[in-house]
């Protein structure tokens, strides 16, 4: 069994930049203990000498013309997407 | 149910404004079933003006369909059916959308799915669930829960989805249309959200099975934009091979699943032998892993490619915050449900020192080997056979409280995905109660055209 404690889902909410409520942190916790019991179901199976499969098509070292793809898309579209601009740059809140 | 060349047809007939201004009003009159999140009305009705002024051509020109949100497309925000992207307007086109528009066909709608395509049901929308195109208490399945429904309620002829681990597959077969996952790497998905990216395809909802084979002719293909596809190899194929060799997946046959479903699989299995084909009942002993070794390679993939979330360079921020950690934290809180969170909390601990030989290493090297037995497999038979998902349709919030149990719908679906295969769920009749039930055909690598030629064969058998 896979015991997972309070300390363990903030640690890894910590890991994946997240901050949750105090219900949200008493749910997962049960649940993500579940699905790691579930998914231990792995360690019975003898790999012992079995290279992992990564991908499954087989290509390597895909090449194409070293040319620039145009994308349609200009640098003021994609900043027009961020919350905050100023002088062609992404704006975010002072952090220090 | 309607066709695509029932549909070319009415545009012949009248115009492909009448047309396109049917299906929109349509797509109103079913708003309970809440398939689509937004109407692409504007832009779809200016299509369709110069479709009939001649402007616009193509083996599609004026045919209608429909986009699952996490396709970059023109005309609504493409929002993943998440918080994170509510607003999010789309700078370019997904490859497929543009090759769809390339050949005149005209989007509508952009259909709801559970979050960033985590799920099961199409309850883990961030705007509320989809509803079964034949019952408004159950689930329209998922994650392409709103692309079944809208093709199922006849508004469009067809609409794309996509498939990490049985997400065009499970929902097809609740609404009782053809869904098609392709092998991996036929279809370009350059332009689509990323959830898993070693098993992520995109694919079709139709109502018949040439109609599949025509959309995935146009979208199919290499792309320079995305490097996973593989050299063009899907041509259509227009008679089945007589005396195919089909193996009838024992493991996807047990009394875990629902007796109606093995029935329908049953009487297909039936059918294919009246066809002339020989139908044997195989074993694949590393299904029982599959669903285990999906979601460790799952999580771990998809927390990574959610990383890109963190309110700086577009999508969701997070207002009043003092820190760094609290702009990205609390922005991925408002921007996530819950399910997106366990996931990737689940992949940040496969992925973390000290687990990760036990679990991402193991799920890896546990691929090879249920990989290994398809190869063996598929030396002996051309194709498999077995059901789609344990149930029809289950009942709205059913499943909700219990995610392994929601999870549990994906058991058939997943070990193709691992393995890069394509699968295919066509109708196969209904339960008792009246709600649809496919069977599942699937491939080798790369048999897409012939799965589907026999697929064809047996449609009104």
């Amino acid at each position: 069994m896979t015991q997972i404690t309070r300390d363990d889902v903030l640690h890894l909410a910590q890991l994946s930049s997240l901050e949750l409520s105090d219900s949200e942190i008493t749910g997962l916790q049960a649940d993500l203990g579940n699905i790691l019991n579930y998914i231990n179901k792995l360690s019975e199976l003898d790999t012992k000498d079995v290279e992992p499969t990564y991908q499954v098509t087989g290509l390597q070292n895909v090449w194409r013309d070293d040319t620039v793809i145009n994308y349609g898309v200009t640098r003021e579209e994609l900043l027009a997407r961020a919350p905050e601009s100023v002088d062609f740059q992404v704006k975010v809140p002072k952090v220090l | 149910m309607t066709t695509i060349s029932d549909i070319q047809k009415k545009i012949k007939s009248s115009s492909a404004r009448a047309v396109v201004e049917n299906a929109l009003r349509l797509a109103r009159d079913n708003e309970d079933y809440h398939a689509l999140l937004n109407l692409t009305e504007e832009r779809a009705l200016k299509r369709a003006d110069e479709v009939d002024e001649g402007k616009i051509t193509g083996k599609l020109a004026g045919v209608p369909f429909v986009v699952k949100d996490n396709f970059l497309a023109f005309g609504a925000p493409t929002t993943a059916a998440s918080k994170m992207l509510e607003k999010f307007d789309a700078p370019l086109q997904a490859t497929a959308v543009e090759k769809l528009e390339a050949e005149g066909a005209i989007c509508i709608g952009k259909a709801n799915l559970d979050a960033f395509a985590h799920g099961g049901s199409t309850e883990n929308s961030a705007f509320g669930p989809t509803k079964n195109a034949f019952d408004k208490t159950r689930v329209a399945g998922g994650s392409s829960g709103g692309s079944a429904a809208i093709t199922a309620l006849d508004v469009v002829p067809f609409a794309l989805g996509s498939d990490t681990g049985g997400s065009i597959r499970e929902p097809a077969s609740f609404n009782g249309v053809v869904g098609v996952k392709p092998t991996y790497g036929m279809i370009s998905r350059y332009g689509v959200v990323a959830m898993a990216s070693s098993t992520d395809v995109i694919g079709t909802f139709t109502t018949n099975i040439a109609d599949a084979e025509m959309i995935l002719q146009i979208i199919s293909g290499r792309d320079d934009r995305d490097m996973t596809t593989l050299p063009d190899f899907f041509e259509i194929q227009s008679d089945v091979k007589p005396g195919l060799r089909i193996g009838l997946v024992n493991d996807f046959m047990t009394k875990d699943v629902d007796p109606e479903v093995l029935a329908r699989v049953n009487e297909y299995v039936e059918k294919l032998r009246a066809s002339g084909h020989t139908v044997e009942a195989v074993d694949l002993p590393m299904a029982e892993y599959s669903l285990a070794i999906y979601y460790i390679i799952v999580p771990a993939e998809l927390s990574s490619n959610l990383a890109r979330y963190d309110g700086i360079r577009y999508g969701h921020r997070a207002e009043g915050v003092m820190t760094l950690a609290e702009l990205y934290g609390r922005t991925r809180d408002e921007g996530f449900v819950t399910e997106n969170k366990r996931r990737i909390m689940i992949g940040s601990y496969v992925l973390s020192s000290g687990f990760f030989d036990a679990y991402y290493l193991q799920a890896q090297k546990a691929r090879t080997l249920l990989i290994n037995e398809f190869n063996e497999l598929f030396k002996k038979y051309d194709m498999l056979i077995g059901p789609v998902a344990p149930t029809s349709a289950f009942k709205l919030g059913e499943n909700t409280a219990d995610p392994i149990k929601m999870y549990m719908c994906d058991i058939m679906t997943v070990a193709t995905s691992l393995a890069g295969l394509p699968a295919i769920s066509v109708p196969a009749g209904n339960s008792e109660s009246g709600l649809p039930i496919g069977v599942q055909l699937m491939g080798p690598y790369r048999s897409d055209a012939s799965l589907l030629a026999l697929a064809r064969s047996m449609e009104n058998k």
